[in-house]
Parts: C-alpha cells; structure tokens; sequence
C-alpha cells in the first residue's frame, strides 16, 4: 500500500536539486575547534559557561559540529549550539547534566578503543570523530518516523548521551533565534533550512500559490458521496 | 441598567469571595467554559471561573519551541501531572503519558489548529441509519444538528471562524453565511485543491477559527508560521481566551480564578453540589460556594474530578450511576501522509490549513468493509525543531552531512496530507485514575485504557491509501505515511460522560444536567455522544453555547435556585 522509499536514490536526487550551493569541502575540524576556543578566550567578554568545564564544551562542540556540520553553509558551531546546550543543562534540560558529564568520558574512551593514538575528541580527524559517532547511533536510521509533536512527547530522560545530544544540537540549531536560548546565533540555522527570519507574511508564500486564480466551484458537483 | 452604571461596572471586574455563594462556578476556562462564562455572566448571573492553569496573555506567547513543546508552557505538565497507560482493564497501567491538553486561560482553544466544521447531519443520528456495531456503545445524540445549528451559527459570529458558505457540496445546511472570507491559500492547498479536482473530489476553502479580517478589537491572521501548538499573538486565533473572556470580564460578573486546581465537588447530605474545593497557587486549600457547578475541564480532567469526588452517597464516583463516567473515550482516528515536491510551497508560512473536503464524510460500510467516515485535509502544521524531528522521510539519516542537506531542501518543499475521522465509542476505552500514582498535589494520576476497535484501524489505513492516491494526482515525486497502529495517547478527548436521555446508558441530560446531580452540570468534549469526524472543538463551542441557553432556561423556570 505505502511504497518504500529508495533512501540513496532519493539522497542523490535531493542533492542534485541543490546543486551549486552544495559543497563536500569539509571544514577541517581541529582547525575550527582551535578557532572556536581562540574566539572564545580571546573575545573582550568571553561567553561564560554556566555547566561545561572549558574542556567539556570543546568536546561537546566538537560533536555538534559531526551532528549538524559546517560544510560550506554555517553548521551547529556557526550557531552557538554548544552555548544553547549549556543553559539548556541549568534550565529545561537540568535532568541531562548526568549525562552529559557522565557520558563525555564514554566518548572519550570510545575514541581510544577505536583509535588508540586519539588523544581527544576535538582533536581527532573528521573519518575518526565520524566513526566514533556512528559507533554510538544505536538507532540509526532505522527507526521509524514519528510526528513531530510525539518525539517531544517521548522525553529526552534516560537516553543515551548521542540521542541527548543530537535533540540538543537539532533544537539548538533550529530553535528561534529572537528567544533566550542562546541559540541559532544570527538565524543561521533558519537560513540553513530557507526560513526566513520574519514572524509575518504575506501570500503568495510559495511556487504553487503564486499563480492561482482563486477558488471557484467545481463545475460538476458530485451529486452525493463518493464510496 | 443605564449606561454610565454598566459602564463603572465594566472597569470593576468582581472578585468573589469564596464563601460568597456565587449563581455558578465553572471549572475549566477552554473552548467550552469560555463560552458559558461569557452567555451566564452578561446574563446577569454572577460566575465564578476556575483554572487550574495561569492567567496568559498575548504578550506571553512566544515563538520559543523549548518552551512550548518541552517545557509545557500552555499545556498539562508530565511531571506534575503523570500519567498512566494501559491497553485492557485486566492490566496494570505503566506511567506513561497519555494526553495533552491546554492549561491556561483559555484551555486548548489556546493553541488548537482551528479547523472550524461543523458536524453534520449524519454525526447525531447515525446509529439509527447504520445500525448497531459490536463491541461498540454508538449510539444516537438526544439533539439533531438542526437543535444545534443556530449554535453553530453563533460560534461562527460571536467566536470568529473563516470561511465560505455553500463550497462544500456536503454541508450541512446553515442559517447565516461565514462572518468573514476564508483564509488565503497556501501552497499545500492549491496543490491538494487541484489533485483532488483531477480524482473528481470536491475540495473547498478551509473553515478555520481564524480570522481573516480584523474583528472586534482582533488581528486578521499575519501567517506567522507558529500556529499549532502556539498561541496567537496577535489574538487571531479564536480561543475563548481572546473572544469570550474578555466579554465575561466585562459584564461585572464574572471573574476567572487562574491556578486555582479544583480536586473535589462538594455536596450537602441531599446530594446536591454546594461548590467546588480547589488549591490556590501555594497549595491553599479554598471552597468557593455555588449554586450551581459547571464543569468543562475537558474529557480527561471531568471524568477524574467526578472519580475524585466519590463519596459514600456516590462509592463509584459522583453522577456516576450509570458506570458511563470515564468511558467511551474516542480520540478521532488519523492517518497523516507526507509529500515533497521539486518546489518550494513555504508553507511554513501561515497558518495549517487552508484546503479541506469532505468527499468520505459517510462510507457505506457495506462497501468498504468497516465503520467510518472522515475528511481530509492539506497542510502543514510543524515549525523548525520539529520538523528537523519528525519531518523528513522514512530511513533518512539522522544526523551528519547528509541529513543536514535533506533539511535545508526538504523544509520548504513539504506539505501533508491529513485524513481524519471517526473513532468508535467503546466501553473499556477513557479515563480513571490510578490507584498507585499520585500527581505533584498528592491526587490520583490519569490513568488511560484505550485499545482501538478494528474498524478505527482499517478506516485509518483507508484514508492512507486516498491521501495516497490525491499525492500521486499531485505529482509528488516523495511520499509516505507515518506508521499507522494502536494510539496510546490523544489531544481530543471524546464521550467520557455522554449526552443521552436514558440515565442507564449517559451521564447527562440534553441539557448538559448530570442525571444524578440536579444542580451539577457537565459541558466539554466529554459531552458528545458520537466522535464527528475529526474536528471537535466546533461542536464543544456550539454546545456550550446551547448549554447556556438551557441553563437560562432551567434558572428561569426555578429549577436551579439561582
């Protein structure tokens, strides 16, 4: 009844749809994790931490920057997401602070079985911050799609350090950048998506309505309902 | 009353001292005590308005997805108010959240989609026309549409819906056109509009409890694009909150009492309710005295105040001598398919809906197989975080390069496709409460039992395989349904304490009068009898106001001491 959905073909059609603004280069992750906390120490009012040790938000940027990356277009670094992550741990995400920094050191010594000469997260290549990652996503890509209102529903508690983290790093990227969160700095994460930092429109909203003649009845009317 | 009185009278809202026997108090601010507010109070009668949520005003939404969809700003709080879920009474239910509901002034009307139909002809009178269905309570409503629909009428003006009268060849007849023009189109319902057109279906302007104009001190609709789940900050969208309460307020004679959690109704030794015991914000416990208690606290917190007010005159709950309290819970079945296509719609723009039809309003049973009946509409209801959740195809990545592109060309192309309709009313289906949870007050949690009736399944997947078919009309290169299976979990709260006219078989009367409690009076969705097809609120609003009028009519007639 439903057809499946062939994910490497649809994949490639997606990006091709894209075309010129996509790029693979990869912004070399030490370089922009060194960047980042030159930035931020150098800053004239360096962006305190209200959870995170300076280690702990090296790493945890780091991994964001795996979860929504900063491939030619401004990714979960870009975005502040580990500044959102922070306050979300001493405000709506207080629960998570076990995780957090009960799971980094998990991170860490799975980084060191895989590549023993590892020395951090944020220090290790792209291929290995990848392959530690993956190691992680117990879930893959294979579970089920849920509604959207459902997975929040479903609750971030007694999850798995890589499952917190990439719900903190989607929303953190996402989540309106007028709030109090920290997050999404500059809208960059709206941009990212095409949606325009605005909080008002006006039709036509799109391709489809830009064109339309304006509703008319149906010439013939069905005569009762359709079985 | 002269005008300068009223006038004094209007900046001088009442506030009621709770030993003061006030004509009525009513628990629960939403769709459906907003209305009885505003009709009782500005007729004279002096209202008192429970809430158990806080008093919010536009100034307080947000845009901020944390706090609304995680943090619970306008809605039921899973840790303060747990819940619990089983399948069948014969096990024991595992907490679990069951439900959603608005929980401020206003209630859900809050942040409801407002998709404004009205019920139909069909919905009061169907289990005469169908016949009985095992394993089902259905039964007919003691009221016909043509009682309800000056009702209908009145939420339509006095509310504020959009629409257009005679578009859809499947209405309902109607006394008064719509107030106001219907919502702009969005991109999912010009494609949706022209699809179905290609399959011979009869799409037609959405009616929505938005409003397209400016009314009444009220915004037309600036398609903000955070609309359901949201509140509305520029008060467009027709909760009680922004169209109701503020006309009660003005009358003098009503004040609404926010975070004020009423756990008991209580009675004198005759068995009829003297007021309603509630906690104040600190935990303080208050008895505000009444003649007469309303309660509209939705189909999920009305069954569990009258469990909560059993008594020795009342050992299986209050007014609850039928066994029909808590049951028959109908959640609306659902079947919701997604589509993208090669350009962008926006619709993240704007309000959900904006097409609509009603083709598969009645199926003949003998035809498809099953029970039911339902419409389908197009639309898209979700903002940034949740999309970025939920909104991309099955087996797409979920995390890396590669899901970061699907985002940023998905987000714009999406629309859905959202089939909805009847649920069966089934005895073990509905709410109690749960001898072993407590909630942060102490009180018995929510428990749900709910298990599909086989036919709600089938109907589910019948409206998949028509959302389906409009999405192959429409060109859509990607499309799938979310998984179809038992709910465990509803925003609409359906039947729990039935309309009927036989005591045996319906908690109350057509007059919303408990049939054992003469001055206690139940009005919200646990009020209907047969689930509609989707859309219930419409329905909730129009019997509030009718409830009023009866009330009228029975204080008139001194039946009420009021």
């Amino acid at each position: 009844m439903i057809p499946e959905i062939d994910r490497r073909q649809f994949l490639s059609r997606s990006l091709a749809a894209i075309g010129v603004t996509w790029t693979s280069a990869q912004w070399p992750a030490v370089l922009a994790a060194a960047e980042y906390a030159h930035k931020a120490a150098a800053s004239p009012t360096p962006e305190k931490f209200e959870f995170f040790t300076r280690e702990e938000a090296q790493e945890v940027a780091a991994i964001t920057s795996c979860i929504i990356p900063s491939d030619g277009s401004p990714g979960a670094r870009e975005a502040g997401v580990v500044f959102f992550i922070d306050r979300a741990l001493v405000t709506f995400s207080s629960d998570d602070q076990k995780t957090y920094r009960e799971g980094l050191p998990g991170i860490q010594k799975r980084l060191k079985e895989l590549f023993s000469t590892a020395t951090t997260f944020s220090l290790a290549t792209p291929d290995q911050q990848q392959a530690v990652l993956e190691s992680l996503d117990e879930a893959g890509s294979k579970s089920p799609p849920r509604r959207p209102r459902a997975n929040f529903v479903a609750g971030s508690t007694a999850q798995p350090l890589f499952e917190v983290i990439r719900a903190h790093t989607i929303a953190g990227f996402l989540i309106d950048p007028d709030s109090d969160r920290k997050g999404n700095r500059g809208g960059v994460g709206w941009s990212v998506i095409h949606r325009m930092p605005d909080h008002g429109f006006q039709p036509p909203f799109g391709y489809y309505d830009k064109e339309y003649a304006g509703w008319k009845p149906a010439s013939t009317a069905k005569d009762g309902n359709a079985k | 009353m002269s005008k300068a009185v009223r006038k004094v009278m209007s900046t001088d809202r009442p506030k009621y001292k709770t030993s003061e026997v006030v004509d009525f108090v009513i628990v629960g601010s939403g769709a459906a005590g907003g209305v009885l507010a505003k009709e009782l109070s500005t007729n004279g009668f002096s209202v008192v308005v429970l809430e158990q949520g806080p008093y919010l005003h536009e100034s307080d939404f947000s845009h901020d997805e944390i706090k609304i969809l995680y943090e619970d700003f306008l809605t039921n709080h899973p840790k303060l108010q747990p819940n619990t879920f089983r399948k069948t009474p014969q096990e024991k239910a595992k907490p679990q959240r069951a439900l959603v509901y608005g929980r401020a002034v206003g209630g859900t009307s809050n942040h409801f989609t407002a998709n404004f139909w009205r019920f139909h002809e069909i919905d009061f009178i169907e289990r005469s026309k169908t016949g009985a269905i095992p394993g089902t309570t259905f039964s007919d409503w003691p009221i016909t549409y043509g009682e309800l629909e000056p009702y209908y009428a009145k939420v339509e003006w006095e509310v504020g819906v959009s629409g257009l009268a005679g578009a859809s060849p499947f209405d309902p007849p109607r006394s008064k056109p719509y107030p106001m023009p219907p919502l702009p189109v969005k991109g999912s319902g010009v494609i949706f509009e022209r699809a179905a057109r290609k399959l011979g279906w009869n799409p037609f302007p959405a009616p929505m409890a938005i409003l397209s104009q400016p009314r009444a001190g009220r915004s037309a609709c600036v398609n903000c694009g955070f609309c359901l789940g949201f509140g509305c900050e520029v008060k467009a969208k027709s909760s009680s909150l922004v169209s109701m309460i503020p006309i009660a307020e003005k009358s003098g004679k009503c004040e609404i009492r926010p975070n004020s959690y009423v756990h008991k109704i209580e009675l004198d030794e005759r068995g009829r309710a003297t007021g309603a015991i509630y906690f104040d914000q600190e935990k303080n416990i208050h008895l505000q005295k009444a003649k007469v208690v309303i309660l509209s606290a939705n189909g999920a917190e009305t069954p569990r105040l009258l469990f909560l007010s059993s008594s020795s005159k009342f050992p299986n709950g209050l007014a609850n001598s039928s066994g029909y309290v808590g049951k028959n819970l109908m959640f609306n079945t659902a079947a919701v398919s997604v589509a993208v296509m090669d350009e962008p719609l926006n619709d993240y723009k704007g309000f959900a809906v904006s097409r609509v039809l009603h083709d598969f309003y009645e199926l003949d049973a003998n035809k498809v197989g099953f029970y039911g009946g339902g419409g389908m509409d197009a639309r898209y209801d979700m903002t940034p975080i949740g999309f970025a959740f939920g909104g991309l195809p099955p087996n797409s990545p979920r995390w890396g390069k590669d899901y970061k592109a699907l985002l940023a060309h998905n987000f714009t192309r999406t629309f859905e496709i959202f089939g909805h309709g009847t649920s069966l009313p089934v005895m073990d289906n509905g709410f109690d409460i749960d001898p072993d949870v407590k909630d942060a007050w102490g009180l018995p949690a929510l428990r749900l039992t709910y298990k599909d009736h086989p036919d709600d399944i089938k109907f589910a997947h019948w409206l998949a395989d028509r959302s389906h078919e409009l999405l192959d009309a429409s060109g859509a290169k990607e499309k799938w349904t979310y998984p179809i299976g038992e709910q465990q979990f509803g925003v609409h709260l359906l039947g729990t304490c039935r309309m009927g006219s036989d005591p045996t078989t319906s908690v109350i009367n057509a007059d919303h009068q408990t049939h054992d409690v003469k001055n206690l009076f139940v009005c919200d969705g646990s009020s209907l009898v047969t689930s509609g097809r989707g859309q219930p609120t419409m329905t909730i609003m129009a019997l509030a106001f009718r409830a009023a009028d009866r009330i009228r009519t029975l204080a008139k007639r001194g039946d009420l001491n009021v």
